[in-house]
């Protein structure tokens, strides 16, 4: 019989931050016993428990599924976007990948068009409005066309869903040293301009995009792979070489 | 950033393929250095086309650092408040990390560089020896501090070519899927041979296998 895995014993420094206007402070937690098979985020779950029992504002922050296919959850571990683990968002990585009396550090996301609305949790509207200046295509509603209706080739297809598993998390943001939005505008530039139905308004998309970008105050982009590497989707730096592409030929 | 690294890229080759000619000899070497002045004529009154590289060269120069001094304000605005813990980087590449502060050295190097081995004024040969004489004088086994510095810049500037080449390509569009690969071996062994150029003269010189 195989004993349970004993126990993790675990020390935190958690951004805490009352409101957008409280300055913030690092607050040490010790968390004790904690399971290998817990996520993350359980693994803060039960942290918070026991800051509720014992009268102590819980930490927040963002999850939604718990599935990895949202976008909602996220947060800098240890100074790496969504933990080190590749390819993984916040509550898909288990607290098996730490060592026991580890000292994790826990951050949100920092960039000024993210602010902190509370301790973990960051306002990422600033995507929202990216999306509103082109990540569309304008088609008339009715009943939906036959799926064959307009040939895609495969190649396309393939690239077109590889940019749009893009969740808008945030990471690439986070872990930009820029603090640069490129590569989740080029995920949805890209995921567009690649199929017949975005072909219309492919350039006047592109420059939109990117001028809202620059807009919410987003660095600039220097090539230094960090967002791809960090990426829970795995979004291709290629992406970026096409928004690039197409926002240099709308501006001729 | 791109098109004006490309700029100052193409004169890096120019320049290394230049400074070769120091092997075969003296006269050689003056006679290119001449020749730099007396490029385009009749067509051209004398340092005419020179005039127009270095100035062609300058506006580069200045743009590309107007570029990046304004790529490092727009990236300290975008993120007002820091990591606590260091930020691990968890791309490849050492390169990329040498940009900024890599720059700059090279900016005080081709400082230097000119005040050596255009101008004279720091260099033991002074204005009026040959170019092949100040050359000489420049990286003397007695100045090795001269080469060692050379030899520092001289890897930074393979350092941000290894990053800047493919760089460039990326931010005009014109890399893809397939054409990474090829680009940063490219970008990789462009980077190796300038450095490598650039090394031989003075460490020949260095060694006294140049005098």
């Amino acid at each position: 019989m195989s004993e349970r895995a004993k126990g993790m014993n675990l020390t935190l420094k958690v951004w805490r931050q009352n409101g957008p206007q409280d300055k913030g402070r690092m607050v040490t937690y010790r968390v004790e016993d904690v399971s290998p098979d817990m996520s993350f985020l359980e693994m803060l779950d039960v942290l918070n428990e026991r800051l509720i029992l014992e009268g102590d504002d819980p930490i927040a922050f963002d999850h939604d599924c718990r599935e990895g296919i949202c976008g909602m959850c996220g947060m800098v571990i240890n100074g790496v976007a969504h933990g080190e683990q590749v390819a993984t968002t916040t509550c898909q990585l288990h607290m098996r990948h730490f060592e026991d009396n580890a000292v994790i550090t826990i951050e949100p996301w920092r960039a000024a068009p993210f602010p902190v609305v509370k301790d973990l949790v960051v306002d990422r509207s600033s995507f929202d409005r990216i999306i509103q200046a082109g990540g569309f295509i304008s088609v008339p509603a009715g009943s939906a066309p036959d799926a064959h209706s307009v040939p895609v080739k495969k190649v396309d297809a393939d690239a077109a869903f590889d940019a749009a598993t893009c969740i808008g998390c945030g990471a690439c943001v986070a872990a930009c040293p820029n603090g640069s939005a490129s590569l989740f505008t080029a995920a949805k530039i890209t995921h567009l301009s690649l199929l017949p139905q975005g072909q219309p308004e492919r350039d006047s998309r592109a420059k939109a995009m990117v001028e809202q970008m620059d807009a919410e105050g987003f660095g600039g982009c220097t090539n230094t792979g960090e967002c791809t590497a960090v990426c829970p989707k795995g979004i291709p730096l290629d992406t970026i070489a096409r928004m690039n592409r197409d926002y240099l030929k709308a501006s001729k | 950033m791109a098109v004006t690294g490309a700029v100052l890229v193409l004169f890096l080759v120019g320049h290394m393929t230049g400074n070769l000619k120091a092997f075969f000899g003296a006269d050689s070497f003056n006679e290119y250095a001449n020749f730099l002045r007396t490029m385009g004529e009749p067509l051209l009154p004398y340092r005419v086309a020179l005039t127009i590289v270095e100035v062609v060269l300058g506006v580069s120069i200045v743009l590309h650092m107007w570029s990046a001094i304004s790529l490092a304000r727009r990236a300290g605005k975008a993120r007002p408040v820091k990591y606590a813990a260091r930020r691990k980087a968890q791309a490849g590449g050492y390169a990329v990390h040498t940009m900024r502060y890599g720059g700059v050295v090279i900016l005080l190097f081709v400082i230097y560089h000119l005040l050596d081995l255009t101008f004279g004024t720091v260099n033991p040969a002074g204005w009026d020896g040959t170019p092949y004489e100040r050359l000489v004088a420049s990286f003397a086994p007695e100045r090795w501090w001269v080469t060692a510095f050379y030899a520092v810049a001289v890897l930074m500037v393979g350092l941000h070519l290894r990053h800047g080449l493919w760089s460039a390509f990326q931010t005009l569009g014109l890399a893809s899927g397939r054409s990474y690969r090829p680009l940063k071996l490219a970008a990789a062994a462009i980077s190796a041979v300038l450095v490598l150029g650039f090394l031989t003269v003075p460490v020949a010189v260095m060694i006294g296998a140049i005098k």
